[in-house]
């Protein structure tokens, strides 16, 4: 698999030195991502996906962090790498599209300046030929009216114009790895459709790898490739979105799914379920399954010993799950 | 509707909410047409989902309806009165009847108060019941909230954010209103927090009969918990109908792109979309004619002057505001020029 992958993270773990002691807020995660793939990062608010992403462009907040593990990125090991050496990376090899498009961009500089500015940084071009890409780029992320456009504020522009400009800034050097963080869960649905189609068609005609953070499984149907579910720091189910959907294996995964009012609504039940319990605190690693106190099948071997990610029986190689008791069978008794 | 108005908790017509805007030092004093005239009716111990993107006006019609806000125009009627004009002197009285819960739940409770003092606080605003009474009813909605006792004595920086909504929940319940507005309730958080946040708002629904407005942005939401669903574009209700109805055969263009649009948690589902062109226009610029005109991919000429009033044309309760409907053939379908329809989940 490594020979095709652009980007590998093994082992990852972050720990952040707060007051009230270590927060363990990455405890072992690997994972890699194909040119051309979209693989989404998904779980509940805390469990460790965003501090993931972040930490591969070095993004994480200075001070208190431990981060060890590999990353590497079309072979090359970025944790060792010195922040001016990160710099020169980022915006060139690996891009970042924030929740947020309004606060990651400059307000008082009109976005076509802003974007030529990261041509620049990156590539040897005049300003003339930064702004024809510029606009080049504006087009391909959908924006009418592109060379008109260039000199509107990003107070001018609406939410999803300015994801979309957010989107063509982050491309605009043909980066081998996009890391789009919730990159629509602030944008109105008819809005996100259109911005989740041009994410897609980038990854495909410039076979950059993507890593998609979100926490919405609708978003992860729509437009991923494979799937990592994270709970508590840890990878608990990997697979390809298809089998992910068609056998989830985890009960945490399930539990998910089944809180959806969409699939409530499917059964015709009136009432959700819901996953009883609360996220555990990130400041141990016992050796056990995490999610055991929450779930409804766990027994003596899953508070002592901790399940590792393995393929399952039925299911397709690439289907990965961490559980004594994997299966949708399991949970029917 | 065929109801008569006395026997709705909530009658609302013609409501209408502008605001000013614009800088006047530009000379450019605009007014921004935040709610343009919405009709509606809430039956006692009805859900009714008010769904709409953002800007659609969909909170302001919550504020007005809660009377946090004075509409500029038109009539709201909460069990038979009206109070859409009521100076808030006499609206005082009538607000045990009408409560409303937040989207935030971090910014909707006071850090300085104890959870105890801020589920009794609507009971000790208006002087009601003694301390030791008060008490046992803050005990009783903890309970009813399904929260432990003890969570009394602590303050809000020490619950989750489901336990918070559980709390705003039990505040807003405990004089008993006959109407709920609640404004993306479960948004903020998690799938399985907002699925048991959803089921308390039923399960309380039925133990304490409550009429209640849910407003919200998600569909999926809206079409679990609703009875009936109202689709709000830009100041006006665009589609009024039963939940079954609104999702098995939309009529208004707007309601089937938003269908459309919304994602699917399942991958199987043919990834075929309505992707709207254009962008929601500004409140402040209200299109004439239909105000969906500027996006509508199947609109034609009358669409552009004559704005089309909100009407049941094939049947008394689906009411929708679009000229293209026909009483036989239905709605337009913008979905038929894609090899196949969109099929909702």
């Amino acid at each position: 698999m490594s020979g095709t992958t652009v980007l590998d993270v093994e082992h990852l773990r972050v720990t952040f030195a707060t007051e009230d002691g270590p927060v363990l807020a990455v405890k072992d995660m690997s994972f890699a991502v194909a040119p051309g793939e979209i693989l989404a990062l998904v779980g509940e608010s805390g469990c460790g996906k965003t501090i993931t992403a972040m930490s591969i462009p070095g993004l994480l907040p200075a001070g208190g962090v431990a981060r060890s593990g590999t990353v590497r990125l079309a072979g090359r090991e970025l944790t060792s790498l010195a922040e001016r050496d990160l710099e020169s990376l980022r915006g060139k090899d690996i891009s970042v599209v924030f929740q947020e498009p309004m606060t990651s961009l400059n307000p008082a500089y009109t976005v076509g300046k802003q974007i030529v500015e990261v041509i620049r940084r990156h590539q040897s071009l005049s300003r003339g030929q930064a702004l024809d890409r510029a606009v080049e780029l504006l087009t391909l992320v959908g924006i009418p009216d592109a060379r008109r456009r260039c000199a509107s504020f990003p107070h001018q522009l609406s939410g999803g114009m300015r994801q979309r400009v957010m989107i063509a800034m982050a491309v605009a050097c043909d980066p081998k790895v996009l890391i789009a963080d919730e990159p629509t869960t602030a944008l109105d649905v008819t809005i996100q459709a259109g911005v989740l189609e041009v994410i897609r068609t980038l990854c495909r005609t410039l076979d950059t790898a993507v890593l998609l953070i979100t926490h919405d499984l609708g978003v992860v149907a729509e437009v991923a490739d494979r799937v990592v579910v994270m709970y508590a720091g840890r990878p608990v189910e990997q697979a390809s979105v298809h089998s992910l959907f068609a056998e989830p294996q985890h009960p945490y995964t399930m539990g998910l799914m089944d809180a959806l009012p969409a699939n409530a609504l499917r059964s015709r039940s009136r009432r959700l379920t819901e996953i009883p319990g609360l996220v555990p605190a990130p400041v141990d690693d016992p050796d056990e399954c995490q999610f055991a106190p929450r779930c409804p099948r766990a027994t003596e071997r899953c508070r002592t010993e901790r399940p590792l990610l393995r393929q399952v029986d039925d299911r397709p190689d690439d289907h990965l799950v961490a559980c004594h008791h994997p299966g949708r069978e399991a949970s029917r008794d | 509707m065929t109801e008569l108005p006395t026997d709705d908790v909530l009658t609302v017509r013609g409501l209408t909410k502008y605001y000013s805007g614009g800088s006047r030092l530009r000379g450019g004093r605009h007014q921004v047409r935040a709610v343009d005239g919405v009709d509606l009716t809430i039956g006692p111990g009805e859900i009714l989902g008010l769904v709409g993107e953002s800007g659609s006006g969909k909170s302001t019609v919550g504020r007005c309806v809660t009377r946090l806000t004075r509409p500029t125009s038109g009539s709201i009627e909460l069990l038979g009165q009206e109070i859409g004009n009521l100076p808030e002197r006499r609206m005082r009285p009538l607000r045990q009847d009408v409560h409303i819960v937040f989207q935030d739940p971090y910014s909707s409770l006071n850090p300085r108060m104890t959870i105890g003092d801020i589920i009794a606080e609507p009971l000790r605003q208006q002087g009601l019941r003694s301390r030791l009474e008060r008490r046992r009813e803050v005990e009783d909605m903890l309970e009813r909230t399904g929260l432990r006792a003890e969570i009394r004595s602590r303050y809000p920086h020490e619950l989750s954010g489901g336990q918070r909504q559980r709390v705003a929940l039990a505040r807003a319940l405990i004089r008993r209103p006959k109407l709920l507005v609640a404004d993306e309730p479960a948004s903020a958080l998690d799938v399985s927090v907002q699925a048991a946040i959803l089921n308390l708002l039923l399960e309380l629904r039925q133990a304490l009969n409550f009429s209640c407005l849910f407003i919200s942005h998600d569909l999926s939401v809206v079409e679990f918990i609703s009875d009936r669903i109202a689709v709000m574009y830009l100041g006006r209700i665009v589609e009024l109908t039963t939940r079954e109805r609104l999702f098995t055969e939309p009529q208004h263009p707007y309601t089937q792109a938003l269908l459309s649009a919304a994602p699917v948690p399942d991958p199987i589902v043919a990834r075929d979309r309505v992707v709207l062109t254009g962008e929601l226009p500004s409140a402040a610029a209200v299109p004439s004619g239909c105000r969906f005109h500027t996006r509508c991919p199947v609109a034609v000429d009358r669409c552009r002057t004559e704005d089309p009033a909100l009407t049941g044309v094939t049947s008394a309760d689906h009411l929708v505001a679009c000229h293209l409907v026909d009483p036989v053939r239905g709605g337009p379908d913008i979905t038929a020029r894609s090899a196949h329809a969109d099929h909702p989940a």
